[in-house]
C-alpha cells in the first residue's frame, strides 16, 4: 500500500482530488471508453469534491466520459430527503459538473426488490468494465462503505443492517435524533471494492485514528473491514496528521519518507506525473 | 445533452452564475426552467436522466421572483377608471410598460366611480397570464365606492355609497359583475359591512380595509369576517392613537384568527409616508408588508395635469395632488423605485425588500404556490437585478420579455 500523510484536512483533500484528476486525464476517456470511478459520501470527501469541482470549473477536468458508482444508499429514505445519498451527491458534486445523468449510478434504497437492485448494480459495474479507481472512506469502526464489523471480506453488494456505531455517527445529520436515522442500507461489498483496479481510502481526523491503526498495522480481520485492502495490489491511504495519531512512529516516518508524495503535491496536469513510483511492501 | 424525450420534448434552460432568492435567502444556485415553470434539477437528473439544452450566464445577477403590484390605477397616460372604447389597449400598454419596472403581475385598480363606469369597464378586464405582450392581469382591485366620506382622499364624494339597504346585493348592482374582481377596498364601519365581507371572502375575493374612520375593534371585527388587507397603511385612515390605534393597530392585534395574517400595503415612494413611519410598520409586522405603487395615469409621463377617474390631478416631480390642492392622489412611483426606497429607508436585507414586492402580495392573494417565489413548479416569472436592485431583465413563463439595453432604457 501507499500511505500518504498530509498536514491537514484541506491538504489531504487537495492531494486526493489532484490524484483523481490526474488519473482521469491520463486515462484519456472518450466515447466508448469511460473512466469508471467509485465514490463515497460523508463529511470526509467533501473537501475533495469541492476541489474536483474547482478543477472542472477551471476547465481542467471534464466528467463527460466518466461513469460513477456510489458505494451505498440508505434504505427507506425518500430519494429527495435532504440526507439521502442521492441528495448528497447532487448537491455536493453532480450539479456542479458535466457528468451525463445516465452515467451516475447510485443504489436505489426504495427499490421494490432490494436484492434484485443490488444484483443489478453489480451487473452494471461489470458491464462498465469494472471500476478503475474506487474512492472510499473509513468509519470509526473500521468499516468501508456500510460493511460493518463482521461483514464477509468477500461480500458483494447487498442489504446491511447498520451497526450502532454507525447510527450514532450519522445522528448528527438527523438533528441528533437517533429515531430518525435509517437502520438499514444497501452497500457495495468488500469484495466489490477489492475488484477495483485501484483503491484510494480517505481518512482524516483524530476520531478515525484508531480505525486506521487497526486497518493497516494489525491483521486482516473482518471486524475492521478496511483491513482487507492490505491484500489489494494497488491501494493508497490518504490521511492527515491527526489520523495517524494511533500509528507507530516507525510507520509514519517510513511513509513520510516517500518523496513522490511531495512531487505529486506540487504537480498538476497535464505534463507531470508521467511516471508513478509504487512502493511495494 | 437533451432532455429525456419520453417525459417532455420541451427545451430546458439553465440560468447559471446567479444568486437566487429561495428559502428566504439569496443562494448561489442555478435556475432551471421548462415549459414556463421552474424545474427541479435534481428530479430531472435522477428521474429523467435529463440535463439542460441551453445554459445562460447571468453574470452574477440577483434572480428574484417578478414583482406583483396589487394597487395601480394606471400609467403612461392610461387611467383605469376612465371608460373608453379602447380600454383594453390601455391595459395592454400599461402591462407592457411596467415590465421594465420588474412587475410581472398586477391588479388594475379602479377608484370610486359611478356604477355606469364600472358596468362599462369591468367586462373589459380579462384575467390573463403575462407574456411578451405584458404583465399578467390577476384581476381588478375595486378601491371604492363603499368608503368613508371623511377619508375620501382623492376619491369623488358624490360617487361614494353605502350598502345599508341590501348589503351584498347593493355591491353587486354597483359593480355589475364580480367575475374579474380580485380585491375590494371598503370601509368596515359602514353598516352591514360584515355580511358583505363574508360574501366577498366566500367568493375568493380579497377584502381590504381603507379610506375609513374605523376604530380598532371595528377593524378587528372586519378581519374576523374575512378581511386580510389594509389599503395604503396610514393614508386615508385615522392616525395611530395610543388608546385607539385604529386600523393601524391591526399590525399588532391579538384578535387575528389563528393561521391568518393581515397584510398591509405601503407606498414606499418617500412621499406617502415618512420613512420613520415605514420603519415602525415594518418592525411591528415585517411579514405583512406589501409594497404597492398606487401609480396613476401620469406615472411615466412628464409633469403636468392628468386624470384620475372623475378628478384632475397635477404632477410635480414625485408629488401628485388633486389639482389646486395639497391632497395626495396616487403616486408616480414605479415598483422598482419603491423596492429600492424600502430597502434604503428600513435598512432591511435585500431578501426582505424583494419579498415585500413578490412573496407577500402572492401570499395575500393566495397564489404563492405558483407566483411570488422561485420554488420548483412555480411559474417562471422572474427578474435579473443588479446589486442595487435595478431591473436588468424581466422574464415571464421563462421567456425574456424585457431587457435593459446598453443605453439604460
Amino acid at each position: 500500500m501507499r500511505l500518504v500523510i498530509l498536514e491537514d484536512y484541506d491538504q489531504a483533500s487537495e492531494w486526493a482530488a489532484k490524484y483523481i484528476c490526474n488519473r482521469i486525464i491520463q486515462f484519456k476517456p472518450t466515447q466508448g471508453r469511460y473512466f469508471t470511478l467509485g465514490l463515497p459520501t460523508g463529511s470526509t470527501p467533501l473537501g475533495c469534491y469541492k476541489k474536483l469541482i474547482e478543477y472542472h470549473k477551471n476547465g481542467d477536468l471534464s466528467f463527460k466520459y466518466v461513469k460513477t458508482f456510489n458505494m451505498d444508499e440508505y434504505v427507506g429514505l425518500p430519494r429527495n430527503h435532504p440526507e439521502s445519498y442521492h441528495s448528497y451527491m447532487w448537491n455536493n458534486f453532480f450539479k456542479h459538473i458535466d457528468i451525463d445523468p445516465n452515467n451516475a449510478h447510485i443504489l436505489d434504497g426504495n427499490a421494490p426488490d432490494l436484492q434484485v437492485e443490488c444484483d443489478a448494480f453489480e451487473k452494471k459495474i461489470e458491464e462498465a468494465g469494472g471500476i478503475d479507481l474506487f474512492v472510499g472512506g473509513i468509519g470509526p469502526d473500521g468499516h468501508i462503505a456500510f460493511n460493518e464489523p463482521g461483514s464477509s471480506l468477500s461480500s458483494r453488494t447487498r442489504l446491511k443492517t447498520l451497526a450502532m456505531d454507525t447510527i450514532l455517527a450519522n445522528a448528527k445529520y438527523f438533528d441528533g435524533d437517533l429515531s430518525k436515522v435509517p437502520t438499514m442500507a444497501l452497500t457495495v461489498g468488500v469484495g466489490t471494492v477489492m475488484d477495483a483496479r485501484e483503491v484510494m481510502i480517505l481518512i482524516t481526523g483524530a476520531h478515525k485514528a484508531f480505525a486506521l491503526y487497526k486497518a493497516i498495522e494489525e491483521g486482516v480481520n473482518h471486524m475492521w473491514t478496511v483491513s482487507a485492502f492490505q491484500q489489494h495490489p494497488r491501494t493508497i491511504f490518504v490521511c492527515d496528521e491527526d489520523a495517524t495519531l494511533e500509528l507507530r512512529v516507525k510507520t509514519v516516518k517510513y511513509f513520510k519518507g516517500d518523496k513522490t508524495v511531495e512531487a505529486e503535491q506540487n504537480s498538476f496536469l497535464p505534463a507531470v506525473l508521467a511516471q508513478h513510483v509504487w512502493l511495494y511492501i | 445533452m437533451p432532455s429525456n424525450k419520453s417525459v417532455s420534448d420541451a427545451p430546458i434552460a439553465q440560468f447559471t452564475n446567479c444568486r437566487l432568492l429561495r428559502g428566504r435567502r439569496l443562494q448561489r444556485e442555478d435556475l432551471w426552467v421548462r415549459e414556463g415553470k421552474i424545474l427541479n434539477p435534481e428530479k430531472l437528473f435522477f428521474d429523467e436522466k435529463g440535463s439542460a439544452d441551453v445554459q445562460l450566464d447571468c453574470k452574477g445577477c440577483i434572480l428574484a421572483p417578478g414583482f406583483i403590484d396589487v394597487q395601480i390605477n394606471g400609467g403612461f397616460g392610461v387611467d383605469f377608471s376612465l371608460a373608453t372604447d379602447d380600454f383594453r389597449s390601455g391595459i395592454d400598454l400599461v402591462g407592457r410598460k411596467i415590465l421594465s419596472h420588474g412587475v410581472t403581475s398586477f391588479c388594475p385598480t379602479l377608484v370610486t366611480s359611478p356604477p355606469s363606469v364600472y358596468h362599462q369597464i369591468l367586462p373589459q378586464i380579462d384575467v390573463r397570464n403575462g407574456g411578451a405582450h405584458g404583465a399578467g392581469v390577476l384581476g381588478a382591485h375595486m378601491e371604492g365606492p363603499f368608503i368613508s366620506k371623511e377619508k375620501k382622499g382623492a376619491h369623488p364624494e358624490h360617487c361614494i355609497r353605502t350598502f345599508e339597504e341590501n348589503a351584498f346585493q347593493d355591491l353587486l348592482a354597483t359593480y355589475g359583475s364580480l367575475d374579474c374582481v380580485r380585491i375590494v377596498t371598503l370601509a368596515p364601519e359602514i353598516k352591514r359591512s360584515s355580511e358583505v365581507i363574508r360574501e366577498l371572502t366566500k367568493r375568493g375575493i380579497c377584502v381590504s380595509l381603507g379610506h375609513s374612520v374605523a376604530n380598532l375593534s371595528q377593524a378587528e371585527e372586519a378581519v374576523q369576517h374575512g378581511a386580510t388587507f389594509i389599503t395604503h397603511l396610514f393614508n386615508a385612515m385615522l392616525p395611530f392613537h395610543h388608546r385607539d390605534p385604529g386600523i393601524v393597530g391591526l399590525l399588532t392585534s391579538d384578535k387575528i384568527p389563528a393561521g391568518r395574517r393581515v397584510f398591509y400595503g405601503m407606498i414606499s415612494d418617500g412621499i406617502h409616508t415618512n420613512p420613520a413611519a415605514l420603519r415602525i410598520a415594518h418592525r411591528a409586522h415585517p411579514k405583512g408588508m406589501v409594497l404597492v405603487t398606487d401609480a396613476i395615469a401620469g406615472m411615466g409621463l412628464a409633469p403636468g395635469r392628468h386624470t384620475l377617474g372623475q378628478q384632475v390631478v397635477e404632477i410635480d416631480g414625485l408629488n401628485t395632488y388633486i389639482a389646486g390642492t395639497k391632497t395626495l392622489s396616487g403616486s408616480v412611483a414605479t415598483m422598482d423605485t419603491c423596492v429600492r426606497h424600502f430597502l434604503e429607508a428600513t435598512g432591511c436585507s435585500v431578501e426582505t425588500a424583494l419579498e415585500a414586492a413578490s412573496l407577500h402580495p402572492a401570499q395575500l392573494l393566495g397564489i404563492e404556490d405558483r407566483k411570488g417565489t422561485l420554488n420548483y413548479d412555480s411559474d417562471a416569472d422572474f427578474l435579473m437585478l443588479d446589486d442595487s436592485l435595478h431591473v436588468q431583465a424581466t422574464y415571464i413563463a421563462g421567456e425574456e420579455v424585457w431587457r435593459r439595453d446598453a443605453l439604460g432604457m
